[in-house]
């Protein structure tokens, strides 16, 4: 057994018995009404998951949480590019829930939430079931938006988005596989906002990276919505002309309007029709459908405003939002490690407020995002946002933060070592 | 000074530095003890090639953060993230991670 490996059990063995410590001090004093409140939490990706094991933990077991998560496992979106490479399959990208019930007390809940009513603090969810709540936590993630022509069987089966971590990765996976050298994989980019900035990017180079040994007469055809590479574009730009060379091709201003499944076609609201062999079509989205349906979603009919300091929808009480779905503030990105940000400081003020303690007035999140330009050479973009009394939303700090100079097999260490880091500091 | 003086000198204080005038956050140091947890590991209890934090001596994190933030000690990234926080936020999350089981 490895020194690491020897660490982790003793780690993992740890937060069980404190787990199980604040579990047992709420049993011992149930009868005085000892739990200090009852959180359901919707959506176990990286802001509900993470918001369930630190409620837990920082009231010290008092609050009760259970998790509402349809999924069997937590897929990650991030990593899941490289299945698409080929360097990595699903199976390491996926994490079990059991860390949450076992260490922490979570009440796992496997079903999906259809219904909130906010006014008498209930989740119902699928099987039938009414789950009170004193405070809500809402992690939809993303939904997406109509596309003209997207709705038939046969686009949904054909055109994928893989925006989702899970069955569309794998699938996509396969179409790549089967794809014959010299054919054209096109990815299609909505415009900004989106989920995970740099996700497509790196997904194209992922593609490249597998066509450059297996199918080297094949291309990668960026198509963007948005007038530029929106994140990393310098670092993106030079592994396209250099390692990449010849290999991926980048339109921008290619905002798409609808797709024609049968042959596999793009429209474009002023650029000419593509076609593609392989379409992966990423839709314009908006906070997951759960959120509209308690109505938390505030700002141009698709994310959800919060007080920055709890969390709080600014417009229904109790409810808390995380994630991709939240009105983000400016220069935040919509990425696993900023809706594993978001949850700690909404935990903290949930915990705070069940507990009648005053919420924190400084909150402070950070981004690191992780790209890989290969299996193993990496880049980052990293940023550290302090709350901002004023103005009441976090900015980020001028002159923090920044970009990698190059990709390097060192920081791709940094992006596994990340990986098992926060796998961890969510779900274990 | 009387109690009339001390009360203008603390009504003065709150207007100066609001900050300072309120009763201190007891849960700040572990709240921004959290934002290193993505890499470092919950608790400072790292899982990966990344350092674990638990435990380590308050000097030692506070030397290493100024050292990354001076631009003095080579990092891929610590030298970004180190210039985020404040001097004061530095004391406080070194100072927990000091106080946290390895």
């Amino acid at each position: 057994m490895s020194m690491q490996r020897r660490d982790f059990l003793k780690a993992v063995g740890a937060a069980g018995a404190a787990g199980a410590a604040g579990a047992m001090a709420g049993c011992a004093s149930m009868p005085g009404g000892a739990s200090a409140g009852k959180v359901v939490v919707v959506g176990g990706g990286y802001g509900g998951a993470t918001a369930a094991k630190y409620i837990r933990m920082w009231s010290g077991g008092r609050v009760d949480v259970t998790l509402v998560e349809p999924n069997e496992s937590f897929v990650s979106c991030p990593l899941s590019n490289l299945v698409l490479g080929g360097s990595k399959t699903i199976a390491d990208v996926t994490v079990p829930y059991s860390g949450l019930v076992k260490n922490h007390g979570v009440n796992l809940v496997r079903d999906i939430a259809t219904a909130i009513d906010t006014e008498k603090r209930v989740v119902r969810v699928a099987s039938g079931a009414s789950l009170p709540y004193d405070r809500l936590v809402l992690s939809p993630g993303i939904d997406f938006m109509s596309v003209a022509g997207m709705n038939s069987v046969e686009a949904m089966d054909n055109i994928l988005h893989a925006w989702k971590a899970g069955p569309q990765t794998v699938a996509l996976r396969r179409q790549l596989e089967a794809m014959p050298d010299g054919g054209v994989y096109a990815i299609v980019i909505p415009v900004a906002p989106y989920r995970c900035p740099p996700g497509p990017y790196e997904r194209a180079c992922q593609v490249a990276w597998y066509f450059k040994r297996a199918k080297p007469k094949s291309k990668v055809l960026i198509l963007d919505g948005n007038p530029d590479v929106t994140s990393k574009a310098g670092l993106f730009k030079k592994a396209w002309s250099e390692d990449y060379k010849g290999l991926v091709e980048y339109r921008n201003n290619h905002v798409a309007t609808g797709v024609d499944a049968k042959t596999k076609t793009v429209k474009f609201e002023t650029a000419d029709d593509v076609r593609a062999d392989v379409l992966n079509f990423i839709p314009p989205q908006s906070a997951g459908d759960i959120a509209r349906q308690a109505g938390v979603i505030t700002a141009n009919n698709r994310w959800c405003e919060v007080d920055f300091l709890t969390f709080e929808s600014v417009k229904v009480k109790n409810v808390h939002v995380l994630g991709d779905a939240i009105q983000i503030a400016p220069a935040m990105p919509k990425s696993g490690h900023m809706a594993n940000q978001h949850a700690k400081v909404a935990a903290a003020a949930i915990v705070s407020i069940l507990t009648g303690q005053p919420v924190s007035a400084t909150p402070v999140v950070t981004n690191t995002c992780y790209s890989f330009i290969t299996d193993k050479d990496v880049v980052h973009v990293a940023s550290v946002h302090q709350f901002d009394k004023d103005k009441k939303t976090f900015l980020a700090v001028p002159g923090a933060g920044g970009l990698s100079p190059t990709w390097t097999p060192l920081e791709g260490e940094y992006a596994f070592s990340w990986a098992k880091n926060i796998w961890a500091d969510t779900l274990a | 000074m009387d109690s009339r003086h001390i009360a203008f000198a603390a009504a003065l204080a709150a207007v100066t530095a609001p900050a300072l005038a309120q009763a201190p956050d007891p849960n700040l140091g572990r709240n921004l003890a959290a934002t290193c947890a993505n890499c470092h590991g919950t608790n400072g209890v790292s899982q990966g090639v990344v350092a674990s934090l638990a435990g380590v001596p308050k000097a030692d994190i506070v030397d290493k953060m100024n050292a990354f933030r001076d631009g003095k000690r080579p990092a891929t990234i610590m030298h970004q993230l180190a210039k985020g926080y404040t001097p004061e936020q530095v004391e406080l999350v070194a100072a927990w991670f000091a106080a946290q089981k390895r």
